[in-house]
């Protein structure tokens, strides 16, 4: 039982990831989270607003079954499958948060300089989730996919586009990482 | 019933994703600072093992558990929407530290405040959806 408590190392976890891909394919659908979200805009009534949510949504239900199951299992997971262990990063990414203000680091999984309701509820930490979760939602369905849809699944079927749209969300992931977050945590 | 697999998939990779930690805000970062092999290995391995199931599925012809074929859908060639779509996700998945996936699973582990990223999320597609035929795809 001990391995199970324990962060499981990345040549588990990867495999396992592709056997989630593997059954989703074998059940006849697609991995792919990122089109749950349109299918929220289409459930809200999207479809007045623009053609892009006038589909057949309930044929994506499936969809949202998987979604209603991870969190499950992200609830599974923290309550009865960890250990609490702190997260073996490297000492260097430790210093370099520390840089940036950033105490406790590893401690949980979402940094509460980002993630507590003391740091959500000023204007800084609101528009921090806003304009993440703005970017994640709007990039994504314009590249046509995230990272399971394109990292995973297109990249698995040898998709150039995938490639593609992997490239791009490195670019906007170094941009942020290494010039915005400084910025923003800076000062 | 016939969800029951997709609700046991979905609690599986669930549970994946937290005990990998690629569900963490400090993998990501670490990630994109190039400082640990972990999510490279991550996605690395899955897609190693990933692309060697579905030639294993071309080749064999396997049906699906509906007794359907299996078709892979190929996407549409384009540059400019998923360079341009990419790093724009790209610029918030560094920000948020969650893509669409772990967004759930995290609000599952109890990081509530994680709600409005889902919410903003939802704007950010939707706002696609009202943009999309004046973009360059």
């Amino acid at each position: 039982m001990d391995f199970l408590l324990q962060p499981w190392p990345w040549y588990v976890s990867g495999p396992l990831i592709a056997a989630i891909m593997f059954l989703l394919i074998y059940f006849g659908k697609t991995f792919g989270m990122s089109s749950n979200l349109r299918t929220l805009c289409a459930i809200g009534g999207g479809a007045k607003y623009a053609d892009f949510f006038k589909f057949d949504w309930k044929a994506q239900r499936w969809n949202l079954i998987v979604v209603l199951g991870a969190m499950i299992g992200g609830f599974i997971a923290v309550n009865f499958l960890s250990n609490g262990a702190t997260i073996d990063l490297n000492p260097k990414t430790v210093s370099d948060l520390g840089a940036l203000g950033f105490e406790h680091v590893g401690e949980s999984l979402l940094p509460a300089e980002i993630y507590d309701w003391s740091a959500v509820l000023s204007l800084k930490g609101l528009a921090i989730l806003i304009v993440g979760g703005f970017l994640v939602g709007f990039g994504t369905r314009y590249a046509g996919g995230c990272t399971s849809g394109h990292a995973i699944t297109g990249l698995s079927n040898l998709q150039l586009p995938s490639l593609i749209a992997v490239i791009g969300f490195f670019i906007g992931g170094l941009f942020m990482t290494h010039v915005l977050l400084p910025l923003i945590f800076g000062i | 019933m016939k969800y029951l697999k997709f609700l046991l998939v979905g609690i599986f990779f669930g549970i994946v994703l937290v005990k990998s930690e690629a569900v963490s805000w400090y993998r990501i970062y670490e990630m994109f600072k190039f400082q640990s092999f972990h999510m490279y290995g991550i996605i690395g391995s899955a897609v190693v093992l990933g692309a060697l199931s579905v030639w294993f599925l071309k080749k064999s012809k396997i049906k699906s558990i509906e007794g359907k074929e299996i078709h892979f859908t190929p996407k549409n060639m384009g540059i400019v929407r998923y360079l341009l779509g990419g790093t724009i996700f790209g610029l918030g998945w560094a920000l948020a530290g969650a893509c669409p996936g772990p967004m759930y699973i995290l609000l599952g582990t109890g990081a509530l405040s994680m709600a409005i990223v889902i919410a903003a999320a939802v704007l950010g597609t939707f706002a696609y959806g009202l943009l999309k035929d004046k973009l360059p795809h």
